[in-house]
């Protein structure tokens, strides 16, 4: 099914300067993202997962360009996101847009229902005509499943799954191309999760989104994905549909992560092997040499601490995807 | 919607931004931030009572002449510290005056000072404070440093300070030497405001709904103006009408210095230092306490307004 290419990210890098003494001197770096490549394709969710700290966040928010790159390009729809500046811009903005973690601090607590959602169109007073506004914020409304008739209600009168669905309206209001959805459910119960994600994938049908789905509960974004990247310490490891990645995973990080999706089956527990990693993730302002993985991995040889080895095709049994393991080879774990 | 022409009206008045304003939709908008508060401030007895409290004292400082027909200035020594009784509701003070008819006379100047320099502080302190929040870097450092130098000057001292580099004598017209109060009591107040109102802003920034209006191209002036400040105003507008009675203080310890307003001026700070011999207090106590009574209740009223505002601006209180 891959459509063509809406948004293209080139050797994404972002590091963070870390100032000391009274001159506010760089003494060095946080490499939050050290390039990152991927396509997105029309339509399609790409997942991104990764434990805590290891970029993906940061990542989102570049793609919004809500960060400044330290390198790379951003293409959207052969458009050069970073060079592009105020009204040109603010265009863009229209086409790429963004739902939040935490639907507490997303949402501004002074502002009724309505300005929320209803804030896009003011910004960009062109979306929809002047009259029409209050019938489309309620269409919206209604789209994400909540009642048009709350549209002056107030944020604090709503559940958290409420919450979100109201920071999703606000992020379609402009019929975006893309959706970068930055760990939108991972602040919410499990129940009230399934109707978020359920949500999303039917506006995506409706809606012919393309959404970048970054979280770190693997089963959710298995759910939701086509295609899934794994991130480690600011780099993407490995990146393949959701076949690939879930059922034929060449990387030990991938392996690792996924040996430690737990079984609701009570039965199966003791037949399958737990990868379990030493150690803590390693700064990202002093990483290792080499490959990134090399301090903790189960495979680790002594070409892995000076060659980094690079994002490429490798093959996975059944056929190839992207790996970046020098030893990578294809092993089960669900 | 028959309310969206009203509160389209009254929301241009408190944002002061015409060019902001125009470009919004009335029938979305429905009620803007600042409506919706008038809408709730409306509803709230507190307001009211201090709303009215300061309309009669502000009443008070502009027609005296309505609240008593005895002239301030007019002493009979022979009436000094006599009590209160039904002649003279508030009794004599030490020179023969009416206790009365200066209170009233004297409301003037005080709440002229206590306004003026509020009003001075909040508008350029909120300033200073949103801008050096909002934007940081070297702007922040700048403005920060100049906010200190001020700080650093305790209030009195820098207040004897300015009034002596630019004395007043009995020529000098009073408003001159009410606003010369001012500018000493604005100068060194507007930091306390700038460094509150700069942490407030720091903490409102780094929001989800502050990045989400960036995400959508919101401009830095639209961002400050409908999520900056209605959401870090709280604190600022508590301590400001707190401030207010300070101010009123500090101008009557200047006075009481002989550099603030002079006699013949009538202000309560001069009557209150009049009254606060140490003998007298003993003596004549009324002519302490109806200043000091009017002062307070001058404070209060501005303090319950000050809180009415603050919840009225909160939708959670509602």
């Amino acid at each position: 099914m891959p459509g063509e290419v809406i948004l293209k990210a080139e050797n994404l890098v972002k590091y963070y300067p870390i100032q000391a003494g009274v001159l506010r001197r760089t003494v060095g770096q946080v490499k939050a993202v050290d390039g990152v490549s991927f396509e997105l394709h029309k339509g399609e969710t790409l997942g991104i997962v990764g434990e805590s700290g290891c970029g993906k966040s940061t990542l989102g928010r570049m793609l919004m360009r809500l960060e400044e790159p330290t390198g790379g390009k951003l293409t959207f729809n052969g458009v050069d996101v970073y060079s592009q500046r105020g009204a040109a811009m603010r265009r863009l903005r229209r086409d790429i847009q963004i739902v939040f973690q935490d639907p507490y601090t997303s949402l501004n607590p002074r502002k009724t229902v309505g300005d929320i959602i209803g804030e896009p169109f003011e910004i960009h007073p062109d979306a929809v005509p002047k009259g029409g506004r209050r019938r489309r914020v309620q269409e919206l409304l209604d789209l994400v499943g909540l009642n048009p008739e709350h549209i002056n209600r107030y944020p604090h009168q709503f559940s958290g799954g409420q919450r979100q669905r109201i920071g999703i309206a606000r992020g379609v209001a402009l019929n975006p191309k893309v959706l970068i959805c930055d760990e939108p459910v991972s602040a919410l119960d499990v129940s009230v999760q399934a109707q978020v994600v359920n949500l999303l994938e039917k506006l995506q049908d409706e809606l012919g989104l393309a959404y970048v789905f970054i979280a770190h509960d693997l089963s959710v974004v298995r759910h939701i994905s086509d295609r899934v990247g794994v991130m480690y310490l600011g780099k993407m490891v490995e990146l393949g549909d959701e076949d690939q990645i879930y059922s034929r995973p060449t990387h030990p990080y991938t392996q690792a992560l996924l040996s430690a999706v737990p079984v609701p089956d009570p039965t199966l527990r003791n037949t399958r092997r737990q990868i379990v990693l030493s150690g803590d993730v390693p700064s990202p302002a002093n990483p290792p040499s080499g490959c990134r993985f090399h301090t903790r991995c189960f495979k680790a040889q002594a070409r892995c601490s000076t060659d980094d080895p690079a994002l490429v095709l490798r093959p996975d049994g059944e056929g190839a995807h992207e790996s970046a393991c020098h030893f990578a080879e294809a092993r089960a774990v669900i | 919607m028959t309310d969206s022409t009203d509160s389209a009206t009254f929301l241009a008045s408190p944002a002061g931004d015409a060019a902001l304003v125009t470009g919004m939709d009335q029938s979305v908008k429905g009620q803007s931030v600042w409506a919706s508060a008038w809408g709730e401030l409306r509803r709230m007895p507190l307001f009211w009572t201090a709303a009215v409290l300061i309309v009669i004292f502000v009443v008070m400082a502009a027609f005296p002449s309505l609240f008593t027909n005895k002239d301030p200035d007019f002493a009979d020594l022979r009436l000094a510290r006599e009590k209160p009784d039904g002649n003279a509701w508030f009794g004599y003070d030490s020179q023969g005056y009416d206790v009365y008819a200066r209170t009233i006379y004297g409301a003037r100047s005080s709440i002229l000072v206590g306004i003026f320099a509020t009003a001075f502080t909040l508008v350029f302190g909120s300033l200073v404070g949103i801008v050096s929040g909002y934007f940081g870097g070297w702007v922040d450092a700048l403005l920060s440093r100049l906010g200190d130098i001020f700080f650093a000057i305790p209030l009195l001292l820098g207040g004897i300070l300015v009034l002596y580099t630019f004395p007043s004598n009995l020529e000098t017209p009073y408003l001159v030497v009410v606003l010369k109060v001012v500018g000493a009591l604005a100068i060194l107040g507007w930091p306390n405001i700038a460094r509150l109102m700069r942490s407030s802003v720091l903490q409102v920034k780094p929001n989800d709904y502050v990045q989400a209006a960036r995400a959508l191209g919101a401009t830095p002036g639209r961002i400050i103006v409908s999520h900056i400040l209605p959401n870090s105003l709280a604190p600022v507008i508590v301590v400001s009408t707190i401030n207010l009675g300070a101010f009123i203080a500090t101008e009557a310890t200047l006075s009481f210095l002989g550099i603030g307003l002079q006699p013949p001026a009538i202000s309560w700070g001069l009557a209150i230092s009049d009254a606060s011999g140490i003998g007298l207090i003993r003596v004549a106590p009324h002519m302490l306490l109806f200043p000091a009574l009017f002062l307070s209740l001058t404070v209060l009223a501005f303090i319950m307004l000050g809180d009415a505002v603050r919840d009225a601006l909160d939708p959670k209180f509602r």
